[in-house]
């Protein structure tokens, strides 16, 4: 079963959202054209199919910048250890491990770096 | 020279903690290869053909001696006692081994060294013209601007995994000594205004900022697909550099392709989406990003510009220097330059010495190196992309001095700008991606031109050499360009005139074209000769380049003169036509 990391913790699946409130975008999506759902949304997940997939970096700064969601922003899909600072860094709040990632070594990605220049 | 700062220390002390902890998940397994492929590279690091490679940055080209002293250091310590220099103002090494890395790295940390970004599908390190900040025709200090571009893309948590690799070069002299032509981004300054010397990183009055600003080109490169750049702004007010530069990257890493590594380029999404439309496209996304938090205010450009301090330089008469020597006089031709200040002088010390590969310098000459900055350059130098190295402040009165040492050091080979100093990558002797060897085909050319008499009398001639259709020794820009091809398991060189790497208006970046079927290596010096024969035959004066000449009579007199009847097929040797 893979892990959930909310607020740089291991947390449990709390509450089952109604699928109306979750939406999920995979990398070719624009987020402009689901923005009334966002709007809406409790969730928004993002898909990294491949390790090396960047487009949902840029999908996440363009929700929390330019459509102003506030809500939990969930990274799934091939999510590592070696991600998750840039991940949260781009406006990620919640991230689901990828099978096989130790969830303690990865909690300690997120302090891989102590500054950043942007 | 450059002022690292606590933080730029600590991340890059962090870097190299992170990357042991990868490189030890790897070792034992618990990190896929491919995966770790993509986390090494981005720390420089390939797996090559006999051995790993470590390409070390070396930020804009500017290294101290210390630095220098360093490198020295490592490449006796954890390599064979030498390093190469690249094109894009990189040092390599080619024999690490792979468990040693981290500790090489952490060394590099201890002087503020780094391979952050030198590789990998990431924004990788700037690069600049080797004069900036001496050069008589500067614009603006491009060290400034370089700087400004680092900060903002080391570790860009957006822009961190790309559909490809990403160069940026920046040039901020009229004249073009970066080859902004052929970058995913180039950068070349434009001033409208007198410049301020108290304020060199904005060129102008600091009232008047926005009289300063870029001519922004997207989409130039080599490679399989070798492509000029598109001008998308001629002016962008320097303020807005950063903005505009994130809504490239964004357009860019949303929809450039990630199905065909060969495709995945920004030339190519330029190029399917057409300039015109792909230049809406990043208006579009900039009119959002615009005048918002990444916009440069005068307080960010003075903390870069503070990050370099200039030499203390002293009034010094400019007489002439009396030492009259004919080698010394050469010399001073070919690889004595003109600097800002009056009384000083840039020095270009060749690493193009016959018999030795392009770019490549010993342990031992490193340090010997070192010394020379330190007596001569105020402990500075800067690595050009033409595989060469520049003591930047030289005080015209020690240039023979200076001359006497680096000619003991086999460093004054007196051919910068001409046929000898050729651009090389490591090619087949190295590298896995090669078809072809390059270095003994640099070695051919050189042993067959070492006359310099010739040499001079055949004047400015770029000859670059590359391995394989990657294009590292950008034959595509070369005014001769020779290719690596494999032909059923033999190596062939396809050779290319015409290639410019840019650098006035008079004479812009452009694109060689083959001359026709390729040839044996053992050939290639016969058919250089040939090429210089022809050009010698068509110049109008002696100061008709042959590129110019390229240019102006085209192609075809070349091929015939090389070819003999063309249609006949040569004469004494099979050869294989590769189309282009």
């Amino acid at each position: 079963m893979a892990t959930l990391i909310k607020g740089r913790r291991i947390v449990k699946e709390s509450s089952l959202l109604h699928e109306s409130q979750v939406v999920r975008l995979e990398p070719s999506d624009d987020p402009a054209a689901v923005a009334d759902r966002i709007a809406r949304a409790a969730r928004v997940e993002v898909n990294f199919p491949k390790f090396g997939d960047g487009r949902g970096y840029s999908i996440a700064r363009l929700l929390r910048e330019r459509h102003g969601y506030r809500g939990e922003l969930r990274a799934v899909g091939q999510v590592a250890r070696d991600n998750l600072h840039f991940l949260e860094r781009c406006g990620f709040d919640a991230f689901l491990l990828r099978d096989g990632e130790d969830p303690h070594e990865a909690l300690r990605g997120f302090e891989d770096f102590s500054a950043a220049y942007q | 020279m450059y002022r690292y700062d606590e933080i730029d220390q600590r991340l890059v002390d962090e870097r190299v903690r992170q990357f042991r902890d990868q490189t030890r998940r790897f070792l034992d397994g618990k990190l896929a290869e491919e995966e770790f492929r993509a986390l090494r590279l981005r720390n420089g690091l390939y797996i090559q053909r006999y051995a790993p490679m470590l390409r070390i940055a070396i930020p804009y080209g500017l290294l101290t001696s210390h630095q220098l002293r360093k490198l020295a250091e490592i490449s006796r310590r954890y390599d064979r006692g030498y390093g190469h220099f690249s094109t894009r103002q990189n040092l390599q090494l080619n024999w690490p081994r792979l468990h040693d890395v981290p500790d090489i790295l952490a060394e590099l940390a201890t002087v503020q060294l780094h391979a952050i970004q030198t590789s990998g599908n990431c924004i990788r390190n700037v690069t600049t013209d080797h004069f900036a900040g001496v050069a008589p025709d500067e614009i603006v200090d491009s060290f400034v601007w370089c700087e400004l571009i680092r900060q903002w893309s080391t570790f860009n948590p957006e822009f961190s995994y790309l559909p490809r690799k990403f160069k940026i070069a920046v040039n901020g002299a009229e004249k073009d000594r970066a080859a902004v032509g052929v970058h995913d981004i180039g950068l070349h300054a434009v001033r409208r205004s007198g410049s301020d010397p108290d304020f060199p990183g904005l060129g102008s009055d600091p009232d008047l900022p926005n009289e300063v600003g870029f001519r922004v080109l997207i989409g130039g490169g080599l490679g399989r697909t070798p492509m000029i750049g598109h001008v998308m702004r001629e002016f962008l007010p320097w303020r807005h550099l950063l903005t505009y530069l994130e809504a490239i990257l964004r357009v860019y890493n949303r929809h450039g392709r990630r199905d065909n590594i060969h495709k995945a380029r920004i030339k190519i999404l330029v190029k399917e989406r057409g300039p015109e439309r792909f230049r809406e496209e990043i208006e579009a996304e900039w009119a959002e990003l615009r005048d918002g938090p990444g916009t440069l205010t005068e307080a960010k450009v003075i903390e870069a510009q503070s990050r370099f301090t200039r030499p203390a330089y002293q009034e010094m008469g400019t007489d002439p220097v009396y030492f009259s020597a004919p080698a010394f006089l050469a010399w001073t031709k070919r690889n004595v330059h003109p600097h800002k200040v009056p009384g000083y002088a840039a020095v270009t010390l060749s690493l193009k010495k016959t018999g030795v590969p392009p770019g490549d310098v010993t342990s031992e000459q490193m340090d010997a190196i070192a010394g020379l900055a330190e007596r001569y350059a105020f402990g500075e130098l800067r690595v050009t992309h033409e595989q060469n190295l520049v003591l930047a402040d030289v005080r015209a009165a020690d240039l023979p001095g200076l001359w006497r040492e680096a000619r003991a050091l086999g460093l004054a080979t007196p051919n910068i700008g001409l046929l000898t100093n050729i651009i090389s990558c490591p090619g087949g002797d190295f590298c896995a991606l090669a078809n072809a060897k390059s270095i003994p085909v640099a070695q051919a050319i050189q042993e067959r031109f070492d006359d310099l008499d010739y040499l001079h009398d055949i004047g400015e001639l770029d000859l670059n050499i590359s391995g394989c259709i990657n294009a590292c020794g950008h034959h595509h820009v070369g005014h001769i360009g020779i290719l690596g091809v494999d032909k059923n398991g033999e190596e062939w060189y396809q050779v290319e005139i015409g290639g410019n790497q840019g650098g006035t208006a008079a004479s812009p970046a452009s694109l060689g074209k083959v001359i026709g079927p390729s040839f044996a290596r053992s050939d290639i010096p016969d058919v250089i000769g040939r090429l210089i024969e022809c050009y010698l035959a068509h110049r109008d004066s002696e100061a008709e380049r042959f590129v110019e000449v390229v240019h102006r009579i085209g192609v075809e007199p070349f091929k015939e003169h090389v070819y003999g009847n063309a249609h006949q097929g040569p004469p004494h040797r099979q050869r294989e036509f590769i189309a282009a």
